[in-house]
């Protein structure tokens, strides 16, 4: 799912700002009787001791009088797949991490309850969900090492002319390779079955999930690799090796909108609530860029880290919304399978 | 009478596996009505044709390797069959990195300027599976080899054998014996691959049973058709499970005095072709290893304290899944050897189950009872533990066998039975095979991702999870010290329980 890095030092920094903690002090005094707990069911790499979810507890937890509970289960299919497991049983009382190839098939559940928050998102499309909110995003890209690359193609029409190798991601198992589908699916249409028979020849091998196919890249094993127009930013801010740029496509990008919902089963809806203000708030939105390594969804107002405007910045956003997400998921993978499969 | 003890305690065994590898498809199919579509035959014939090459291969390959082994002998011979074994031990991801920084698009060999075919297809699955198998078809192999009692081979020599009739009379009927059964796990091994065949395959065409059950769970939420699916990968299991069995023919030479075996090896050009084929088997197996391994250097400098828990907690439930397996295998071989039919079935039975068939079953059927990530630990050792209680039984099984031929008539005569048999025959002579089931299972969960991935709670991530999570964090160079670490663990635990297992022997 989406790669979060270790820099929990400077997201503590942020939560501490006077400015920060202000926002919060009316929540400390809500449950003081008994504490609360607070379970957020998330995808793995959140949770993880590189990822936000570390400071976000600690953030939380200084401010709600409760106990913040994150729980990882696998990636973001894997996610909503937990969910459905558990049902309306579930302990959970928001779940962190859909983006919204999922949402449709997620409200179906019925499990979700409306968020009822206006929240001005800076998103590069409109965005309107009564049961899901976005707390990040990225626009999907495919990445490659520009001191091998000198002109990468700008289309995937250019990409399949070519005789470039890329490693993608399967659509059946991870979430950026079924954004990959809605990506060509949004640019192609009807077109889209003919530009993957195209692409065949160019797609070294797919992947289960992310992190194996942007191993394959970096080791040198294909030119290019379906990431985010942000992985970059990791290399430079972090690494500072700048050898690694996103390949603008003229056809536009598609975006991976990441989402959370608050479950109708829960018994802390209150507390929920006020997790999902939370989470949009400047502190963890700042924190989330350099750990997810994603945009937020509300940009804060001291505005993107240093290195960001390097990046990428699409002149065209793809994305289709969750129903026809939903609804072209199916054909699309058909499509897919029938032209690689060749 | 005397045997009672041991058949309770297989049939406990027994129980125990059925209910795990088999419950889980009622539980899952209870949720409505499963079918099979095309693409899963599709699946079905991709799975069966790697499968069956990967099998094949390995074992092809590993006779000439083997029987180089047993009848030579050199320097540091010990610790080359030990860290021949290495790949086997080896996590999935290690070796498709490995595998790729030798024989990929931009590996070692690619960068030598020699035309390298092109690895994607189901040729880079085989490979990696035979990367992967030919140590354990090698070592299945060997042990055939050293199973020929001393003195079969001195007669051979009184009798004037020369090396064809060595072979006619002595290893053939042995390698009769036993290859279909080192076909047989390596078939079952590959069958339900998942990560190799979806990284090297190149794409959808090489989509296997094991990844179209994974996308019926998790992206269709389809738990009937992955039942289904698991189904019909057992039934491919049951199918070859049964067709081995009638290929396999019993075999012994009868007891000996554990005497070193003296081959008098034949000198001249099968002296240079035994060491060719050593030397080239050695450098395939080390070759990706080593890359693996100066990949991780880098990354060990600076190595997170999370990833030292996770290598202590997988330590302990390794160690702890390797004992229950291991004794678990012992209890099913027991009464196998003495004839009894159906817990050789039990004992095959884990390794034709789906891991996440198995992991979803579990976590249905707990879930309502207690939070699956309380009890991430214990449930990660059982389900380890079972999964790994069929190399186990394939490693024993031979020896007890041979035990029963050459002794068990003698303690019948005597009265003895059940646990003092055990006690005085079976363990003091099953020491080698069961320190090397110990090493081999405990190394196979340390690598495992497996169940862990379903449970994991705060606190209880493994070392492979943890690789898991730093590979999504971008951090690839610490989570290939990371791996390294792991790999280092696994080999430390299976040399230890192998080493234990050989105190006594100069072999």
């Amino acid at each position: 799912m989406v790669p979060p890095v270790l820099r929990l030092s400077q997201m503590e920094r942020v939560m501490k700002t006077p400015i920060f903690a202000a926002g919060f002090l009316c929540v400390a005094t809500v449950a003081a009787a008994e504490t609360p707990t607070l379970n957020v069911l998330t995808y793995d790499s959140f949770v993880s001791e590189w990822g936000p979810g570390p400071a976000i507890e600690k953030a939380f937890e200084a401010t709600c009088a409760c106990d913040l509970v994150f729980t990882g289960a696998g990636d973001g299919a894997a996610l909503l797949a937990r969910l459905q497991l558990e049902g309306s049983a579930s302990d959970a009382d928001v779940v962190l991490g859909l983006d919204t190839s999922l949402t449709a098939q997620a409200t179906a559940t019925g499990l979700f309850a409306p968020h009822g928050q206006t929240v001005a998102t800076t998103l590069p499309v409109p965005f309107d969900d009564a049961n899901f909110l976005p707390y990040d995003w990225g626009w999907f890209a495919f990445v490659y090492d520009n001191t091998k690359l000198a002109s990468p193609p700008t289309s995937f029409a250019e990409l399949a002319a070519s005789d470039l190798k890329i490693v993608i991601q399967d659509p059946r198992s991870s979430t950026p390779g079924l954004g990959l589908l809605l990506w060509v699916k949004a640019a192609y249409g009807d077109g889209a079955s003919a530009l993957w028979t195209d692409l065949a020849d160019n797609v070294l091998t797919v992947t289960p999930g992310w992190s194996e196919a942007y191993g394959m890249f970096t080791d040198g094993q294909a030119d290019m690799v379906l990431s985010y127009t942000t992985s970059p930013a990791y290399h430079l801010i972090a690494e500072s090796d700048a050898t690694k740029s996103a390949a603008p496509f003229t056809d536009g990008h598609y975006l991976q909108v990441e989402v959370m919902g608050k479950l109708a089963g829960s018994d802390q809806p209150a507390l929920a609530d006020t997790f999902l203000a939370f989470m949009l708030t400047d502190g963890v939105q700042t924190g989330l860029i350099t750990t997810n390594w994603m945009y937020p969804a509300k940009t804060p107002a001291a505005g993107l880290p240093k290195g960001f405007e390097t990046l990428l910045q699409p002149e065209k956003s793809l994305l289709l919304s969750a129903t026809e997400a939903q609804s072209a998921r199916g054909p699309a993978l058909d499509e897919w399978r029938a032209a690689l499969s060749q | 009478m005397a045997r009672r003890p041991v058949a309770i305690g297989a049939l406990v065994v027994a129980t125990l596996v059925l209910a795990l590898i088999l419950g889980p498809v009622p539980v899952l199919l209870a949720r409505g009505g499963g079918t099979l579509d095309f693409a899963d035959l599709a699946a079905m014939r991709f799975t069966l044709a790697q499968a069956s090459l990967s099998a094949l291969s390995s074992v092809i390959f590993a006779i000439p390797i083997a029987r180089a082994l047993a009848r030579r002998r050199f320097a540091r011979r010990d610790l080359l069959i030990t860290l021949m074994g290495a790949p086997f031990l080896l996590p999935v991801l290690v070796v498709v990195m490995g595998v790729l920084a030798i024989f990929g698009p931009g590996g070692w060999l690619a960068k030598t300027g020699l035309p390298v075919p092109d690895l994607f297809g189901i040729q880079g699955v085989v490979l990696a599976h035979l990367f992967l198998n030919l140590p354990l078809a090698i070592r299945i192999i060997l042990q055939g080899w050293r199973a020929i009692p001393a003195e079969r081979t001195r007669l051979a020599l009184s009798l004037g054998f020369d090396a064809g009739a060595h072979w006619r009379h002595l290893e053939l009927p042995m390698l009769r014996s036993v290859l279909p059964g080192a076909v047989l796990t390596i078939f079952l091994v590959c069958l339900t691959s998942f990560t190799i065949a979806l990284t090297l395959g190149g794409g959808p065409r090489a989509t296997t049973i094991e990844l179209a059950i994974y996308q019926a769970v998790r992206f269709e939420f389809d738990l009937p058709g992955a039942a289904m699916l698991a189904l019909l990968q057992m039934g491919l299991c049951a199918v070859a499970i049964l067709l081995v069995q009638f290929v396999t023919v019993d075999w012994a030479f009868g007891a000996g005095m554990d005497r070193p075996i003296s081959m008098f090896p034949p000198q001249g050009w099968r002296l240079i072709v035994d060491g060719a084929v050593i030397l080239g088997a050695g450098l395939f197996i080390a070759l990706p290893v080593a890359a693996a391994v100066f990949r991780g250097l880098p990354g060990l400098a600076d190595m997170p304290s999370q990833v030292w828990l996770a290598l202590l907690r997988s330590s302990l439930t390794s160690v702890t899944a390797a004992l229950l397996a291991v004794a678990g295998a012992l209890m099913l071989a027991l009464p196998v050897s003495r004839g009894a039919r159906g817990f050789d079935v039990v004992a095959v039975l884990p390794m034709t189950a789906s891991s996440l068939v198995l992991g979803t079953g579990l976590f249905v059927v707990i879930y309502p009872f207690v939070s699956p990530s309380t009890v991430a630990l214990p449930l990660t050792i059982l389900v380890n533990a079972t999964l790994a209680l069929p190399f186990a039984y394939r490693l024993l099984l031979p020896d007890v066998r041979a035990i029963e031929l050459g002794y068990g008539r003698l303690a019948g005569s005597l009265g003895m039975g059940g646990w003092t048999l055990v006690r005085l025959v079976v363990l003091p002579r099953l020491q080698r095979p069961l320190g090397f089931a110990l090493g081999v299972t405990a190394a196979l969960s340390m690598g495992d991702l497996g169940a862990i991935a379903l449970f994991a709670g705060e606190g209880s991530a493994t070392l492979p999870l943890v690789i898991q999570r730093l590979m999504g964090a971008y951090q690839i160079d610490t989570a290939a010290g990371a791996s390294l670490i792991l790999m280092a663990g696994s080999f430390a635990l299976f040399w230890l329980f192998d080493r234990g297992g050989r105190l006594d022997a100069d072999v």
